[in-house]
């Protein structure tokens, strides 16, 4: 009789499915609320964009910050347009612009939004908001602008753009994705990490339209965007805007160092461009103009170019020829005897007349001496054993090495030692005679403006330096990288320095540099000539000032312009007087300066491929240096001195 | 007796079958639940739900080998022991348990958690089933036969329900069903259907009428009632259980009020009418609903949902799994689900009635009533027929315990039916 039971248990275990079945046909097949529900009440997880963070000046002068700006995304397969004409109208966009992002949105997915306008700015958005609501399918983004107070400062801050394919496959770890901002170059690309903050997810609930219906579960899961951090700079905007209008119209650089912390005061990379015009939506025209510029504005040259130092390298000659004892303060050299050339100019009969008149057999004996400090008799060992000594005492100012600013690219150059002739000659088939030219800052070293402006400081501090930075000072705790806050030292002792330094101040008041002087500020300097290949020498003028308590470090470039008192000199005392006394007492060399338009001697490498002009020189200069053999058929070539060649030398170069 | 004949050519290939086929469609599903199209996840990735699924899904065979390997008398002969060591864990738990979501009821074992309740089941169906081997015991003539099976039930029980767990707890109702069939009374789980009815009914309308509902219907029957019946105490009779009906319906609100949880009150609300509280309790009921009932005849497509994701549907890979099956797979993908279950069942009571031992067939109706409530309260509770109690899809839902716990009750009771035909009737 209980046997029986089994069919009443297994009818209700029926009864229960077939209740179930029918419970599920009718809320899945016959009841359409269900899935009219769904589709018109759906989730979405809006990611949130934070916005980056801001730069401050060193007076807490905002440089850049964001302004906010739509994108316009679009989903192919709900898009709905039926009245194309109008749609286009209220975009501003031609017929066939409307059918190719269409197109391309399509590729990209049918049912996942993909951007079909980006970048609309705060009024425009507005003025199509409403009308946008007409045509489902479209969705607007909040997305933000990199917006600069100056038309300034644009490759050292850098530009921000949409991150490429390569750039998104090679990620470490994956934290972006198609379509996000990432800083490209500068400021903004070494400092990517800090600016970007934390991205945020937000739920929302969307209708049909994708109209915002409300936040999901009372924003319950939402994550907040964490804004990326500010950073502060040790850049002076208003003296930066002045170094600016000096250098319109000219090919070069200024770097100004605060000595005491190695902050960069001012960078000028000159021709430059306004930072704005790729911070809109016609990044890539405007991009696309910039690279096909024949003088390479995204060239940053106070980091990137590379230069004969000329003579402002004899300061560094003097400095070690002292330390290492090879001269005391009062030597003196004649012209005598020696193989490069020289301008006339009163007797130097001590290192601090020297370094004024930048006396070039002066320092072909200091650096004769220090070659052959070793006392070994064979000249070829004793020229290959001086030589590394002499690289790594001068290595210790940065020379021949990356000094490792916050900023991407930056130039090694170069600094030769026994290996490097080894390679040209062989091993002990070189001496002193092969490498003279060096001693004047000739020849095979190749330094950065950023290099020479940190000699500036070094000399300025009387023997150490600190790392020369961008940002000092990240977030609100203004934290400064550990890196920037170690004091390199040198190796040569304060005391050294003064005779050179005497000298410096000789050279403004009544040396090469004596034109430029500026009326109640001690300033040191140092000019130099840089020769090249392509044309004029490079004005190249190194200072710091005030000589006893040393606030700002110098170093002007400026190509083609001749001797360094010329143009780079002036212009260097001026930024100098603008800084430390917030305005500039001679008018008229402040306007000849600016009026000074070189872009007619500025020789570019190739008029055939202008869009490779100074940076395939450079990196013909890194990879194969100059022959140092004078009878190479290269340096035969009629017009080009070469630097080793001493026929060529003997003519007065060193203003 | 020749016990060495492969296992493999008695065992019951059908629920085998039906076994692979859940796991399967189950891991697909919760794979479905975690994917996120933005981050391409894996199927085979152990830092999500359907990567660990398929783990617990490796452990499982390894466990139903085991199983199979060992002596069918086991389990008849350690049936207390096992039950013990259950009660124990259960002891345990309350002590040195780790709390996940507000119940305090897993034991942390290095990366991994294990919810002794989930083996409780296992644990008082051999219990049970031990007790019902012996022939003198009777459940349709005496009551002192009942006192151990209630006692068996309610120490478990009880444990579970101090660790605050009470949807596991509420699945021992399933053992109404080997009762039934071993002997109780009908009016005994009849009473039981009736009185949940009579709950439900009470909260959609207004008592009064329903007292004048009851009471005109005692008339009809009484009037119907053959004299003889009427005559011999069939009056009184309806006239008691009548008053006792009324008495439920005014003892509802009573019931609501002082006996149930806040929480537990409004899921039986939710029940009646979801839209009473939409963004709280009744959201998970009106989304699931949604979810299931976006999917149409066929189904938005494997990992095409949209409802499922997100966290839409909340617990979609543990409890909320069916949603995935019908908003993916649509009435196509839940029918499927629906009649391998009641196949299942329905082929598991009949293995249990081709058992010679009475061990066997207690043992195979409490697996097929088990299976049958957590399918019942599951499904029940994601289409809107039965309030939400956090009980998983047997086979389906993500999480090892349960599915270990299921995997091994089935298979125990699948190595004792392939014993079967060397095995003496006993009772």
């Amino acid at each position: 009789m209980l046997e029986s039971r089994r069919f009443v248990i297994i009818g209700f275990f029926a009864l229960v499915g077939v209740i179930y079945l029918l419970r599920l046909f009718y809320l899945q097949v016959l009841d359409e609320s269900y899935s009219i529900e769904s589709s018109s009440n759906s989730i979405k997880r809006v990611t949130e964009i934070p916005f980056r963070g801001q730069i401050y000046d060193r007076y807490g002068k905002l440089i850049v910050y964001n302004t906010p700006v739509y994108d316009l995304l679009v989903t192919p397969n709900k898009a709905r347009v039926d009245d194309t004409l109008r749609f286009c109208q209220v975009l501003g966009i031609e017929r066939r612009d409307f059918d190719s992002l269409m197109t391309a949105a399509s590729a990209y997915s049918r049912v996942k939004p993909s951007l079909f306008l980006r970048q609309l700015s705060k009024e425009d958005f507005a003025s199509i908001q409403d009308i946008m609501v007409d045509y489902s399918g479209f969705e607007f983004a909040k997305s933000s602008l990199r917006t600069y107070t100056a038309p300034t400062l644009a490759n050292t801050l850098g530009y921000v753009s949409e991150i490429t394919k390569g750039q998104l496959e090679r990620q470490e770890e994956p934290y972006y994705r198609q379509g996000d901002y990432i800083g490209q170059s500068g400021v903004e690309k070494i400092y990517e990490n800090e600016l970007r903050g934390k991205r945020g997810t937000k739920f929302v609930m969307q209708n049909v339209n994708g109209v915002y219906k409300g936040p999901w579960k009372g924003g319950e899961l939402d994550t907040m965007a964490v804004a990326g951090e500010n950073l502060h700079t040790g850049l002076d905007l208003e003296v930066q805007q002045y170094a600016d209008s000096l250098m319109v119209n000219k090919v070069g650089s200024v770097v100004a160092i605060e000595p005491k912390t190695g902050q960069i005061i001012s960078m000028v990379s000159a021709p430059t461009y306004d930072p704005n015009t790729l911070a809109s939506r016609y990044f890539s025209k405007n991009f696309a103009a910039l690279v096909r510029n024949p003088y390479k504005p995204l060239f940053n040259r106070p980091v990137m170019a590379s230069y004969r130092p000329g003579s402002t390298f004899k300061l560094i000659q003097a400095l070690i020829g002292l330390q290492e004892g090879v001269i005391t303060p009062g030597s003196g050299f004649t012209h005598a005897n020696c193989p490069v050339g020289c301008h006339n100019h009163p007797a130097t009969s001590t290192v601090a007349l020297g370094v004024t008149h930048s006396c070039n057999p002066y320092f072909y004996n200091v650096f004769r001496r220090l070659i052959y400090k070793n006392n070994i008799k064979n000249t070829f060992r004793a020229s290959a054993v001086g030589l590394d000594a002499w690289h790594d005492d001068i290595a210790k100012f940065g020379i021949g090495q990356r000094l490792g600013i916050d900023l991407p690219s930056e130039y090694k150059g170069n600094l030769p030692n026994k290996k490097y002739y080894d390679r040209f000659y062989g091993e002990y088939r070189w001496k002193f005679s092969n490498i003279y030219s060096l001693s004047i800052g000739e020849g095979e070293l190749l330094i950065t403006p950023l290099k020479m402006a940190n000699v500036a400081a070094i000399i300025a501090n009387r023997g150490y330096f600190y790392t020369p930075h961008v940002i000092h000072g990240v977030g609100d705790k203004r934290a400064v990288k550990q890196e920037y806050l170690e004091r390199h030292e040198t190796g040569v002792e304060p005391h050294n320095f003064e005779p050179v330094i005497e000298g410096m101040i000789g050279a403004v008041e009544a040396g090469t540099a004596r034109r430029s002087r500026v009326e109640g500020i001690s300033i040191a300097g140092k000019t130099g000539t840089s020769q090249n290949k392509r044309g004029d020498d490079h004005s190249i003028f190194i200072a710091f000032a005030p000589v006893d308590d040393p606030k700002i470090a110098i170093a002007v470039f400026v190509e083609n312009a001749g001797a360094g008192g010329s143009a780079a000199a002036p212009i260097a005392n001026l930024i100098i007087e603008k800084y430390l006394s917030r305005k500039v007492t001679n008018k008229a060399l402040e306007e000849r300066m600016m009026k000074l338009d070189l872009m007619s001697k500025v020789v570019l490498p190739t008029a055939k491929k202008p869009a490779a002009a100074d940076s395939t020189k450079k990196k013909t200069e890194q990879t194969k240096p100059v022959n140092p053999d004078p009878n190479s058929p290269e340096n035969r070539r009629p017009g080009v001195p070469h630097p080793n060649n001493p026929a060529a030398m003997r003519k007065p170069v060193t203003l | 007796m020749p016990e060495s004949k492969p296992i493999t050519k008695n065992v019951d290939w059908l629920v085998v079958l039906i076994y692979i086929a859940c796991l399967v469609i189950g891991w697909l599903n919760i794979y479905a639940a975690v994917y996120n199209p933005e981050a391409h996840t894996s199927m085979f990735d152990l830092s999500n739900n359907a990567g660990k699924q398929l783990m617990w899904i490796g452990t499982a065979a390894l466990l139903i080998i085991c199983i199979l390997v060992i002596d069918y008398k086991f389990y008849e002969t350690f049936s207390f022991v096992i039950y013990a060591v259950v009660i124990f864990l259960l002891v345990v738990v309350l002590f040195a348990g780790s709390n996940i979501n507000g119940s305090r009821s897993w034991i942390k074992l290095g990366g991994f958690s294990l919810q002794p309740a989930e083996f409780s089941k296992l644990a008082i169906s051999l219990a049970i089933s031990k007790y019902l081997s012996d022939p003198a015991i009777s459940l349709n003539r005496k009551l002192k036969d009942y006192y151990p099976i209630m006692g068996i039930i309610a120490l478990p029980a009880f444990l579970i329900l101090l660790s605050n767990e009470t949807g596991s707890m509420l699945v021992f109702a399933s053992f109404a069903i080997v009762l039934y069939r071993e002997g109780m009374p009908g009016f005994i789980p009849a009473i039981g259907i009736i009185g949940a009815a009579l709950l439900i009914i009470t909260l959609l309308f207004v008592k009064w009428y329903i007292a004048g509902a009851i009471i005109v219907i005692a008339g009809l029957v009484v009037w119907l009632m053959p004299v003889m019946t009427r005559r011999r105490g069939g009056l009184w009779a309806t006239i008691i259980i009548a008053i006792g009906m009324i008495g439920i319906v005014f003892g509802v609100d009573f019931f609501m009020n002082n006996v149930l949880q806040k929480h537990q009150r409004g899921r039986i609300m939710v029940l009646l009418d979801p839209d009473s509280d939409p963004r709280g309790i009744g959201w998970n009921v009106i989304q699931s609903k949604i979810a299931i009932g976006s999917g149409g005849m066929t189904g938005k497509g494997f990992l095409q949902g949209t409802q499922t994701k997100f966290d839409f549907v909340p617990e979609q890979s543990t409890d909320f799994i069916f949603c995935t099956v019908g908003e993916e797979h649509g009435f196509a993908g839940t029918a499927v689900v629906v009649l391998l279950f009641v196949t299942l069942i329905s082929r598991l009571v009949v293995l249990a009635e081709r058992q010679r031992s009475r061990f066997a067939r207690v043992y195979g109706y409490c697996v097929a009533g088990i299976i049958f409530f957590h399918f019942l309260v599951n499904v029940g509770m994601t289409i809107g027929l039965m309030p939400v109690i956090g009980i998983p899809l047997p086979f389906f839902s993500y999480g090892g315990s349960s599915l270990w716990s299921f995997s091994v009750l089935l298979f125990i009771f699948l190595k004792i039916d392939a014993q079967r035909p060397f095995t003496l009737s006993r009772g």
